[in-house]
């Protein structure tokens, strides 16, 4: 598992290089959080520590979690969630292996019913066109540990919705894609900064699928069922949907194609079976990013389809040899 | 020389066999006694037929089938019968078997077998009794009775032989060496199975690394003047040699889950086999010695040996110099399915193809087990199209029903599943120790179902047998009444 913390190097550099060193302290404080819980709940559970404790899977969840959180977040954030995450979605169930539910996304989930808020807090990029918010490691440091930026900066001035989080705003207020899309935060084809972190993780993502330790079966069935259902719609009326080229490089899309559908415990495992629950997850954060209440989907979809995972697994079992179809 | 596809799933292994086919098939020294275990083969044990203090000639059956799946069984030296008593077996992990010790005389004097014409003179059915008599069952290593499927195959239409070279289990080389040196006894062997199947083609099946062997099976094709024998090369891939597994390769169909490859008309035997029905039918030997591949870095010199059977292993590995001081552990068979031998005073028996001395650097080191996380390698190099992560997931929870749907039974064991597992889960064992569980439990619900229907049939019975009585009854009063009236 240490190749998936290694395939997600580009990204997190990217988001430092457009949003800060926030990210950093986030995934500092997440991985330190899971390393005390797995700790903890394993001593609990009376298993040994040290194939488990260092097999890297918490550790993943930490970082996963920490990506989808704004980079200024107060620490209780991070920490709540991986708690959550480590505690109920993964050791409740059985620890390693045994969780129905991929345990980042629960984290995820109950942060952004309990906080919506606070998850939408986020940093302009660090692009042209932009107030550039120079906040210091130690400012960092300081606005994530004490929940209030330095003074000279006001929550106001420095924090900027997402470009999901904008359109779906801008269109909810009646505006048309191309109104929406003078914003700033929109580049030629996606969202500024965002598009970059996206093709950052689907390089990381290819090179998980060159070393084998993903299959291609979820994410190409993930993300065809995205520019699919994007296709169609911002074909049917190009002044309502954002195109496809769009939801592929906004908010998660690669790191849920690449990093969080294809976690194996909680996805389908026969290869027909990954590719319905790859395209039910495509289709359904098509369907709350652009239909329901929160700006990106992919932690929903993913939930939801965790639930179908029996459903699938059970209609889609291979044929075996020497049995009729 | 045809090339067909590949199989399913399977595993590219390390062959590790260059060190037993280095030397020339040498014969191993004939020990002092033979421990011949009577259920050597699949199916019914065989029944002796000499007691203790007989004298026995090389080549004398010594016990006859026990059942109609059942094999003879002959003596692989001149010598006298000393006991018959339980022996450890290798074929039960070293648990007792009832067998024939015999003590060699060392005089290879031979029973003289009763002569026969030669086999194109024979009428099939006529062949087809000698065949049995041979006491040659399937050399492979699943040692079915060879005639039996012989019998079974001659039943079909159009029946077809398959011969299997294909020796895809890493260490094993006794059918590499035994193709190279003997390639006409295995060619002679697939005219004779043509013979007394009535069949029109046999195909033999070697590996694309076994060019040796190819090579004198061609040229031992063109003296034996058949050109109903052609040569098929397949890929080396483990386990293509599986019966099922090579019939899909080389025919390009599935042999139905719920039944034998004969019943399809495909009569499937190792060339080892095939060999054995040549010296049986051209030299009246019956099986009474087989190839065996001693091997690893725990011998001082690998060797592939002819080896009388009831052999002990010990005296094998003498013959191969000895172990090396980095033997760690014995098993007999490859390094895939082969099993742990407790000691080496066990004999050789019609199974044994392999014997590793394993030192250290041949045994895979295995660390501690760790939770399955459903990662699907397993599916994807089972030959069988299972689902090894999730049949794991229902031995765990003793699943009957589910194990059922995810096809338990159709288990090769074949521990392709094991051994890309990265967490270390021993899958193919799991596996197959359930089986059996599985097995009671059909047998049981097999017989519910026998007595509900016995039952039922017997309710039945008796209702109609009520109603006649009271139609005879009712029948009877009508007529009295109509007399009175």
């Amino acid at each position: 598992m240490r190749q998936v913390l290694y395939a997600l190097v580009p990204t997190v550099a990217l988001h430092v290089v457009f949003f800060g060193p926030g990210l950093l302290v986030q995934i500092i404080l997440g991985v330190a959080t899971a390393l005390l819980c797995e700790a903890a709940a394993l001593r609990l559970r009376g298993k040994p520590l040290p194939p488990f404790l260092l097999d890297g899977s918490a550790i993943i969840t930490a970082v996963l979690l920490a990506l989808c959180l704004p980079p200024l977040a107060p620490w209780w954030l991070v920490v709540s969630g991986v708690a959550f995450a480590i505690l109920l979605a993964k050791h409740l169930f059985g620890g390693l292996g045994a969780n129905p539910f991929n345990p980042a996304m629960v984290g995820y989930a109950v942060l952004l019913v309990s906080f919506p808020a606070r998850l939408l807090q986020w940093l302009p990029p660090n692009v042209a066109g932009f107030e550039p918010v120079s906040l210091s490691f130690v400012d960092t440091l300081t606005t994530i540990l004490t929940g209030t930026p330095p003074a000279r900066f006001t929550w106001d001035a420095i924090t900027s919705p997402t470009p999901l989080d904008a359109l779906r705003t801008d269109l909810a207020l009646g505006m048309t894609m191309g109104e929406a899309h003078a914003n700033a935060l929109f580049s030629a084809f996606g969202g500024k900064g965002w598009e970059w972190i996206n093709l950052a993780t689907l390089a990381g993502g290819g090179w998980l699928l060159a070393l084998r330790i993903i299959r291609w079966q979820i994410p190409v069935a993930m993300l065809t069922a995205l520019f699919v259902c994007a296709l169609i719609m911002s074909a049917a009326d190009a002044g309502a949907y954002a195109g496809p080229l769009f939801h592929l490089t906004a908010g998660a899309s690669m790191l849920g194609a690449f990093f969080i559908a294809t976690d194996p415990v909680s996805a389908a495992t026969s290869n027909r079976g990954k590719l319905i629950y790859g395209a039910g997850i495509g289709v359904l954060t098509y369907i709350i990013r652009t239909f329901g209440g929160y700006p990106d989907g992919v932690a929903f979809a993913v939930l939801i389809m965790n639930l179908a995972v029996p459903l699938i697994d059970r209609y889609t079992i291979p044929r075996i040899y020497g049995h009729a179809r | 020389m045809a090339r067909p596809s590949g199989v399913q799933g399977g595993l590219r292994l390390d062959a590790h066999k260059q060190r037993s086919t280095a030397h020339p098939l040498r014969t191993a020294s004939p020990p002092e006694h033979l421990v011949l275990p009577l259920d050597q083969h699949a199916g019914a044990a065989a029944v002796p037929i000499v007691a203790p203090g007989d004298r026995v000639l090389l080549g004398q059956p010594i016990a006859e089938p026990g059942g109609t799946v059942s094999a003879w069984l002959h003596s692989p030296v001149s010598g006298t019968v000393t006991t018959i008593e339980p022996r450890p077996s290798p074929r039960h992990h070293g648990a007792p078997a009832l067998s024939v010790v015999i003590a060699n005389d060392a005089m290879d004097e031979r029973h003289a077998p009763a002569a026969t014409s030669s086999f194109e003179h024979q009428s099939a059915g006529q062949l087809r009794e000698h065949l049995e008599r041979g006491g040659i069952v399937g050399l492979g290593g699943a040692v079915f009775p060879m005639s039996v499927k012989v019998d079974a195959a001659a039943a079909h239409s159009a029946p077809q032989v398959l011969l299997n070279g294909v020796e895809c289990e890493p260490y094993i080389s006794c059918d590499d060496v035994l193709m190279r040196e003997r390639a006409q006894d295995v060619v002679l062997g697939g005219s004779i199975l043509l013979h007394a199947v009535g069949a029109e083609t046999c195909i033999i099946a070697v590996e694309d690394d076994m060019p040796e062997a190819a090579r004198a099976l061609s040229s031992a094709v063109d003296r034996q003047h058949d050109e109903r024998i052609q040569i098929a090369i397949v890929p080396r891939v483990y386990p293509a040699g599986g019966q099922r597994q090579l019939i899909t390769t080389v025919f390009g169909v599935e042999v139905p889950y719920d039944a034998l490859p004969t019943e399809i008309g495909i009569l499937c035997q190792n060339v080892a086999t095939a060999a054995a029905v040549a010296r049986w039918v051209r030299d009246g030997q019956p099986l009474t010695s087989r190839i065996v591949t001693v091997t690893g870095d725990g011998v001082q010199h690998p060797a592939n040996l002819e080896v009388r059977l009831g052999t002990p292993v010990s005296s094998l590995i003498a013959d191969c110099g000895g172990y090396t001081e980095r033997m760690t552990r014995l098993i007999m068979g490859g390094s895939m399915m082969g099993v742990a031998l407790p000691y080496d005073e066990l004999p050789v028996i019609k199974s044994t193809n392999c014997v590793i001395a394993a030192s250290a650097l041949d045994l895979q080191p295995r660390a501690a087990e760790l939770p399955c996380i459903r990662c699907g390698n397993c599916a994807d190099v089972c030959p069988a199209i299972l689902l090894p992560q999730q049949l794991h997931w229902y031995v765990q929870g003793r699943n009957l029903e589910a194990l059922e749907t995810y096809g338990l039974m159709d288990c090769i064991e074949c521990g392709c599943c094991d051994y890309v597992c990265p967490s270390q889960i021993p899958l193919a064992e799991r596996f197959r120790e359930m089986k059996p569980v599985l097995l009671r439990t059909r047998i049981g619900r097999a017989t519910a179902d026998a007595s509900r229907s016995a039952f039922e049939a017997r309710t039945d019975r008796i209702a109609r047998l009520e109603a006649a009585q009271r139609a005879a009854l009712a029948r009877k009063r009508q007529a009295v009444r109509d007399k009175q009236s």
